[in-house]
C-alpha cells in the first residue's frame, strides 16, 4: 500500500490537497510536452483539465499513474506527490500506484470477456476478494455506474457486445473494483454522442462523492458543467488553475480568455 | 462495344479464370482420389480397411486394414505436437511481447530459416543424431521411433505455430493492454490474463495449422519412424505413418490393383483429416467475428 507519509511535510498548504506536481517537466525525446507545472489538486472534487490538441493534458494525465513509464524516451523531472508520497521515487510500487489512480481512456477499452470478469479482473490479479465475495464486488461496482438493473441477468454477456456508453460505464465499474481513491478520466465523452455525455457526466458527479476525479476533456462546456476546478494548458504550460466559475467568467491570462471566448482552439 | 470496355472485360474474365483455376484443381484432384480410392471398396469392406488390424498388402491373401497406420500418424502427431505447441506459443510470447527490437528480428529470421529447411535434410539430421541419440539413451532395439520422428517434426511444426501465433498476439489492440496495466496489472499478468485469452482463437489456428503441416509431413517421417506397419503401444516403438506408407510403396504396385487403390484410399483419408483441421483452424480465426 502507498503510505500517506506525513500530514507535517510542509510542502501541503492545504489539508485536503491529494495531487500536487512542483516544477514537473516531461521530454518525449527532443520535445518538450509539460513545462514546469505547478497544480494542487483537492480531494474529493472534479478537476478540469482544458486546452487545443497537443497542449499536454493528457501526458500530464497519464504522468499522474506513471502510463508514460511504456513509451520509449521519455524522460521526466520534478516531484509529483500524491497523498504527500513523491510517485517519481524509484522505490514506488507501480502496482499500488495504479490501484491508488485509476484511468479511463478516451476509447472504452473493456477486455474482450464477460461483464462479470471485467470487473473482477483486478480483484483477481490483486487478490483483494475471496471467491465467495465476487457476485457481491460485481454487483457494487455496477450499481456505482447505474448499470446493475441493465446487466443483472447477463453478466455473463461479452463486454464487446456493449453500447459505447455501457463500455464506458464498465470500465469504471472495472476501476472501482480495486477502490482507488483518484480516478484520471482522459477524454472519456469523446467517443459518446451527447446524451450518452450527460449521463456520464452525472455519475461523474455521483462518482465525486468518494472519488477525486481529473478530467482531461477538450470539450469546454463539458468542462464548465462538470468540474470544481479547471486548469488551462497550452503548450507543455499551465497557464492558469483556479476554481471553474472564476476560469470561466473572469480569466486572469489573456491566453485563457482567448481560448474559452473561442478565438483559437 | 468499344475498345476500351472490351479491354475491361477481357481483364476481368481472365481474372476470373485465374481464380476459379484453383478451386477447378481442387475438384479435379478430389474427383482423381475418390474414383481411384474408391474402388479398393468392391474388395474391401470400408469397416475392415480403416478398422482393421493387419496390413498385408501382398501376401495372399492381402489384407488392407489401416488402423496401424491411422494410429502411426496418430502417434507422430501427438507427440509432435506436445512439443511444438508450448514452445512454438512460448517463443511467440516473447517475440511479441518481451523481446527487445533487435531480439525480435534475429529471432524472426531464425524461424524464418529453420522453416526453410528441406524436410529431408531435417530427415537426415535426425537419421545421423538423433536416432542413436535415443537408441542408446533410452537402450532401446532402434532409435527409429514414433518418439524420433516426433521430435524431428516438432521442428517442422515449429515455425508454422510461431508465426501465426504471432500475428495473432500481435493483433491484439493495445488498448486492452493498456487497460490491463492502468488496472496495476504485472506485464505477465497482461501477457496471461489479457493478451493470451485475446488472441485465443488466433492461436488455436496456429495449432491447427502446425497440427496440419505434420500429418502431411512424408519424408522425414518416413527416414526416422522406422516404418514398421503395426499397432503402436508406445512412442517408443517404430511407426508407420500414411503419408510414409503411399510414399514408400506406389513405386512398386500394379496400376489398377487393389494394393493401389488401397493407396489412393489411404489418400482419401488423409485429405479427410487435413480438411478438418483445416476446417477447425477456419473456425477459431472466424470465431471473433460473430
Amino acid at each position: 500500500m502507498l503510505v500517506p507519509m506525513s500530514i507535517q511535510n510542509n510542502e501541503r498548504k492545504q489539508a485536503d490537497v491529494i495531487v500536487q506536481t512542483r516544477e514537473l517537466n516531461l521530454f518525449y525525446g527532443d520535445f518538450q510536452a509539460l513545462k514546469d507545472v505547478d497544480i494542487a489538486i483537492r480531494e474529493k472534487s472534479i478537476t478540469a483539465l482544458i486546452g487545443p490538441s497537443g497542449c499536454g493534458k493528457s501526458t500530464f494525465l497519464r504522468t499522474l499513474n506513471r502510463m508514460n513509464d511504456l513509451i520509449e524516451g521519455v524522460k521526466i523531472t520534478g516531484e509529483i506527490l500524491i497523498d504527500g508520497m513523491n510517485i517519481r521515487d524509484e522505490q514506488i510500487d507501480l502496482v499500488s500506484l495504479r490501484k491508488k489512480v485509476g484511468m479511463v481512456f478516451q476509447r472504452p477499452n473493456p477486455f474482450p470477456l464477460s461483464v462479470a470478469e471485467n470487473i473482477l479482473f483486478a480483484p483477481k490479479i490483486h487478490k483483494t476478494a475471496q471467491r465467495k465475495n465476487h457476485p457481491m464486488i460485481v454487483e457494487e461496482c455496477l450499481k456505482s455506474v447505474l448499470l446493475w438493473d441493465d446487466f443483472k441477468d447477463r453478466l455473463d454477456m461479452n463486454a464487446l457486445n456493449l453500447s459505447l456508453e455501457q463500455q464506458q460505464r464498465l470500465c469504471m465499474a472495472r476501476l472501482l473494483s480495486v477502490k482507488p481513491d483518484i480516478l484520471l478520466m482522459d477524454e472519456p465523452c469523446s467517443a459518446l454522442d451527447p446524451i450518452a455525455t450527460e449521463r456520464i457526466e452525472e455519475l461523474m458527479w455521483i462518482l465525486k462523492e468518494n472519488y477525486t476525479i481529473i478530467i482531461v476533456t477538450h470539450n469546454m462546456q463539458q468542462a464548465a458543467r462538470v468540474s470544481d476546478d479547471t486548469g488551462f494548458m497550452l503548450l507543455g504550460e499551465l497557464i492558469e488553475f483556479g476554481k471553474t466559475k472564476r476560469i470561466f467568467t473572469n480569466p486572469q491570462d489573456q491566453r485563457t480568455n482567448d481560448y474559452i471566448t473561442g478565438r483559437f482552439g | 462495344m468499344n475498345l476500351k470496355t472490351f479491354k475491361e472485360f477481357l481483364i476481368e474474365k481472365l481474372i476470373f479464370l485465374s481464380g476459379v483455376t484453383s478451386i477447378m484443381l481442387v475438384i479435379l484432384i478430389f474427383i482423381f482420389l475418390t474414383k481411384e480410392g474408391l474402388s479398393l471398396f468392391k474388395a474391401v469392406s470400408l469397416k475392415d480397411f480403416l478398422l482393421g488390424h493387419y496390413w498385408y498388402p501382398i501376401s495372399e491373401p492381402s489384407q488392407f486394414g489401416i488402423l496401424p497406420l491411422i494410429l502411426g500418424s496418430l502417434f507422430v502427431t501427438m507427440g509432435a505436437t506436445i512439443i511444438s505447441v508450448p514452445i512454438g506459443v512460448a517463443s511467440a510470447v516473447y517475440i511479441a511481447e518481451i523481446a527487445p527490437p533487435r531480439m525480435k528480428e534475429v529471432l524472426k529470421s531464425g524461424i524464418e530459416i529453420l522453416a526453410a529447411i528441406p524436410s529431408v535434410v531435417i530427415g537426415f539430421i535426425g537419421m545421423t543424431t538423433l536416432v542413436p541419440f535415443v537408441k542408446n539413451a533410452l537402450n532401446l532395439p532402434t532409435g527409429l521411433t514414433a518418439f524420433s520422428g516426433s521430435v524431428m517434426l516438432a521442428f517442422m511444426a515449429m515455425p508454422t505455430v510461431v508465426s501465426i501465433a504471432e500475428d495473432a498476439l500481435n493483433a491484439v489492440p493495445k488498448k486492452y493492454k493498456e487497460a490491463a496495466f492502468a488496472l496495476g496489472a504485472t506485464h505477465w499478468q497482461t501477457i496471461w490474463r489479457v493478451v493470451l485469452r485475446a488472441a485465443s482463437s488466433g492461436i488455436v489456428a496456429a495449432i491447427m495449422l502446425g497440427i496440419g503441416r505434420v500429418i502431411g509431413e512424408t519424408m522425414a517421417v518416413m527416414m526416422i519412424t522406422g516404418n514398421a506397419a503395426r499397432i503402436p503401444t508406445s512412442l517408443f516403438q517404430p511407426v508407420r505413418t500414411l503419408t510414409a506408407t503411399i510414399a514408400a510403396e506406389m513405386g512398386e504396385t500394379v496400376q489398377g490393383s487393389d494394393h493401389y487403390h488401397a493407396l489412393f484410399a489411404i489418400g482419401i483419408v488423409l485429405f479427410v483429416i487435413t480438411f478438418i483441421i483445416n476446417l477447425i483452424a477456419d473456425f477459431a480465426v472466424h470465431r471473433k467475428l460473430k
